[in-house]
């Protein structure tokens, strides 16, 4: 079975990537691009809220020292599975919407883009500063900063490689369920997944595969970017070799040893 | 008890209830979620080691490796389901791209942490060890992979809890596991929720998660005695 | 001037670490804080800052309570060195030095310039400047440590061990370095070590601690090495003291020996040239060199560097009698040799005539 039809359905999905007619929206119908734009909508929101949520209260909690249990907490709802929690607020919350509006399903959608993205910013964050050498922490204060000087201006420099991995694995875990949501009706590049699927249209299924796979590249590699240019040589350690280990393993070793 | 499911059977409490009544079909679904998140864990164990280990004895083997590990890593799971079929030329649905994917995705994890943890071995104790005569084999498996253990184990902990929720994302396109229970209960909500199978599968995924997790920390525990003795001092 | 009075910090834990400490650090001098491991060194340094708050008792700062400031505008007078420098990896060497003047509201420009002036200072190559901390080496983080405490211009420094992490050949220059820097400055500084040599070498007084962060002996270091107070401090400045509290007994008017000399490259001397078979090499400058043994023939016609037996120390013309003795001590010829201040020689000494003038100023 095998051999034989593969080529032709990478063939066939190259067919169906490059349709000019598949990209463009119609009245009945949303094209690549009117999906991909409501994926990098619901993606940007839930980032934004996480961060926002996230960021500060790892910074405090990193600082201080205290409420360190916020992130066991934040930590044990990674055992959740996704799907399932998103399945369960659109159950709870979608009957309380009607007519035409999707709310129904893009709140709880948010809520749960959230909730996943909240735990690797929050326990990177709070590593992050953990992380910074006691020594270092000392002369700050020692040279008379305040607190929050020491926060905003050794603290936070010192654990943005780790803030910025989190962040990396909260985009790409948004990116992710954000493809998932699909499957409870709402848009996005998922949609052509679950669509191809449902109408055994495999091309659109795996074209629909690689606008996600792509977009989680690309989206990666923007941020890879900006890190790049926002956290100072000295704590990235550029001019070195390789020797660096690797933050999103120090992060994770952090947590769990 | 059978007096109370019907008036509360769509009580999200009711998923006890609702397991019992579905025993046979929703045992098989944990099995298959069970070997579904394990398998591909041991088998990319079974791959990093050697591949971490490549990537520490030859430095220059390491930027590129971390570069594809990271690359394959950065593919969202249910995009990688789908690709897998057409770039291994088998069938657009088969049993086997869940597994496949999910050995990926570990592969890719636990390199890193295997290489990184090999890393982080002390350069005097690789040394001492070669100074008492240990050969490069013998080396890496009495010396380096024992004291490389706790971030291995951090890294497999990782990889089996992550697992569970990745292959629950399987069901949504009709394989067989605990993500079955999301697709009936999202499918019996139409008209109004139906709690039961939902709460049912959330509740069997996590206390998977966590036993599948404990096993790894209590193997943990057992191959790194020297910690605990750290420990109780 | 930095005044303790009756200062004591007791740990939440009940450690008492320091014991009611009285003590002046008077304005322009080092005070070396010495004493073993846990005995209050550095918590007594750190209430000077407030990095610590007394339990009970005040620390002046001139006159002003130390309790009475904001913390944080006390300790931005104050420059801090500790032990690993504490470098903020993220910034470069001249921004870190810049980091108490842009604190205080300097503009960034003239914060640098100042900056660029400091690493200079300390002894570091300008070139360090764009460097991040993690590029550079123990001693030369060290450096930029000691800069950065200076770069606000602070009346008092407070340093923590600050050559401990460093080896010991980096270490003696770091403290040379430091004394020559201070010798130009005149800081009160407050510096504590655990080493009763770095203690005796750079301080004007010395404070040693005893467990319990009591203070034992406050006294200018030949002082201490001279008469210590109880068989504490005795124990601690060590057994030989004695042979180390010469290197505070100026040599003064000592009488020396003429010492045949030889130059570098002239003919070989025989037998009865030199005293007991030694004669000192000099240079066309009249510089020491070294010792040649005299009357061996088969060696050749002129005397040349290979010769040469290089272990004795010279020593100044008014320097210590520690620096004569050594001088003796480690002569072959048992003869040391004292030069001038231009390194000519100026004759020889023995070591019995070094000890018999220590016995007559005994
Ligand atoms: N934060 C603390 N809590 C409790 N005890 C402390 C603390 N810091 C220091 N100590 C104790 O106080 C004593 C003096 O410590 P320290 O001033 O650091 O000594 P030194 O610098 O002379 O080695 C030691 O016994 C030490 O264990
Ligand atoms: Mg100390």
């Amino acid at each position: 079975m095998a051999a034989g039809g593969a080529q032709p359905m990478i063939f066939k999905t190259l067919g169906w990537l490059t349709d000019p007619g598949h990209w463009r929206s119609t009245p009945f119908d949303t094209g690549i691009l009117g999906q991909l734009g409501a994926h990098v909508g619901f993606s940007v929101i839930a980032l934004v809220i996480a961060l926002v949520i996230a960021l500060p209260a790892g910074l405090a909690i990193g600082h201080t020292g205290r409420a360190t249990w916020v992130v066991s907490v934040a930590n044990a709802v990674r055992a959740l599975p996704t799907i399932g929690a998103l399945v369960l607020l659109v159950v709870i919350i979608s009957p309380h919407f009607y007519g035409r509006t999707n709310a129904g399903f893009l709140i709880p959608t948010e809520i749960v883009l959230v909730v996943l993205a909240i735990p690797p910013i929050l326990s990177n964050t709070y590593a992050g500063v953990q992380n910074v050498s006691p020594a270092v922490r000392d002369a700050a204060f020692g040279m008379g900063m305040t607190d929050r000087q020491v926060l905003g201006r050794v603290e936070l420099p010192n654990a943005l490689p780790l803030i910025f991995s989190g962040f990396r694995s909260a985009m790409l875990q948004v990116i992710a369920t954000a493809t998932i949501a699909s499957y409870v009706t709402l848009g996005g590049l998922g949609r052509f997944i679950y669509d191809g699927l449902a109408q055994k249209d495999y091309p659109q299924m795996i074209g629909g595969g690689v606008l996600v796979a792509a977009l989680a590249l690309v989206a990666d590699l923007l941020v890879a970017v900006v890190q790049r240019y926002v956290v100072s040589r000295g704590v990235s350690g550029r001019f070195h070799r390789n020797t660096s280990v690797d933050s999103r393993v120090a992060a994770l070793v952090e947590e769990n040893v | 008890m059978l007096t109370l499911l019907d008036s509360a059977s769509s009580s999200p409490w009711y998923f006890f209830g609702y397991f019992l009544d579905h025993r046979a079909t929703d045992l098989g679904w944990l099995w298959d979620h069970t070997w579904l998140s394990v398998v591909p864990v041991v088998v990319g164990l079974l791959l990093a080691l050697p591949l971490g280990w490549l990537a520490r004895r030859y430095s220059w083997a390491y930027p590129p490796m971390m570069s594809i590990t990271g690359l394959l890593y950065t593919i969202p799971s249910i995009a990688l389901f789908v690709l897998i079929p057409p770039l291994l030329g088998l069938d657009p649905l088969t049993p086997l791209q869940v597994p496949i994917a999910l050995s990926i995705y570990s592969t890719s994890l636990l390199v890193r942490v295997v290489a990184d943890g090999l890393g982080a071995v002390p350069t005097e104790t690789v040394q001492a060890a070669t100074a008492l005569g240990y050969r490069p084999l013998a080396r890496f498996f009495r010396v380096e992979l024992p004291i490389a253990v706790p971030v291995i184990t951090a890294g497999l902990r990782v990889a089996v809890v992550a697992n569970v929720s990745i292959v629950a994302v399987a069901g949504t396109i009709g394989l067989d596991n605990l993500g079955r229970l999301f697709d009936q209960g999202y499918t019996l909500s139409v008209t109004e929720p139906y709690y039961p199978p939902i709460v049912l599968g959330i509740v069997m995924c996590v206390l998977l998660a966590l036993v599948l997790d404990a096993i790894v920390l209590l193997v943990d525990r057992a191959l790194t005695p020297w910690r605990r003795a750290v420990r109780s001092r | 001037m930095i005044r303790f009075d009756g200062a004591t910090k007791r740990y939440p834990d009940g450690t008492v670490a320091v014991d009611e400490l009285s003590l002046e650090a008077p304005s322009g001098q080092i005070t070396v804080l010495v004493g073993p491991s846990g005995c209050g060194k550095t918590t007594s340094l750190r209430m000077i800052n407030r990095m610590i708050e007394p339990t009970s008792g005040t620390i002046w700062l001139d006159d002003t309570d130390t309790a009475s400031l904001p913390a944080h505008e006390l300790r931005r007078q104050i420059g801090y060195v500790i032990q690993n420098a504490g470098l903020f990896p993220h910034r470069t060497i001249v921004d870190n030095v810049a980091t108490v003047p842009l604190l205080l509201g300097e503009d960034k420009t003239k914060a640098r310039a100042r900056a660029m002036e400091l690493i200079e200072r300390v002894g570091l190559d300008p070139a360090f400047a764009k460097r991040y901390p993690a590029q550079l080496s123990g001693g030369q983080q060290q450096r930029v440590g000691v800069a950065r405490a200076l770069a606000a211009d602070p009346p008092v420094m407070l340093m923590d061990e600050p050559f401990s992490a460093v080896d010991p050949v980096v270490r003696e220059q770091l403290q040379e370095e430091f004394l020559r820097l201070q010798n130009d400055l005149g800081k009160t500084i407050v510096f504590v070590t655990h080493d009763i040599d770095e203690a005796i070498k750079l301080g004007d007084q010395v404070a040693v601690l005893r467990v319990g962060g009591k203070l034992a002996q406050l006294a200018a270091p030949a002082d201490l090495l001279a008469r210590p107070v109880d068989a504490f401090v005795a124990g601690f400045v060590g057994r030989d003291r004695g042979y180390r509290a010469l290197g505070f007994t100026g040599a003064g008017t000592i009488d020396t020996h003429q010492e045949p000399s030889v130059a570098v490259g002239a003919a070989y001397p025989g037998h009865g040239a030199g005293i007991d078979g030694w004669i000192l090499a000099v240079d066309a400058d009249g510089k020491p060199q070294g010792w040649l043994p005299t009357g061996e023939e088969q060696r050749g016609d002129v005397v040349t560097d290979a010769m040469l037996y290089r272990g004795g120390t010279l020593a100044a013309q008014g320097g210590s009698l520690r620096a004569v003795l050594d001088a003796c001590l480690s002569s072959p010829s048992g003869r040391g040799v004292v030069v001038d201040d231009s390194g000519r020689l100026v004759g020889s000494v023995t070591a019995r005539e070094v000890l018999d003038l220590i016995e007559k100023r005994g």
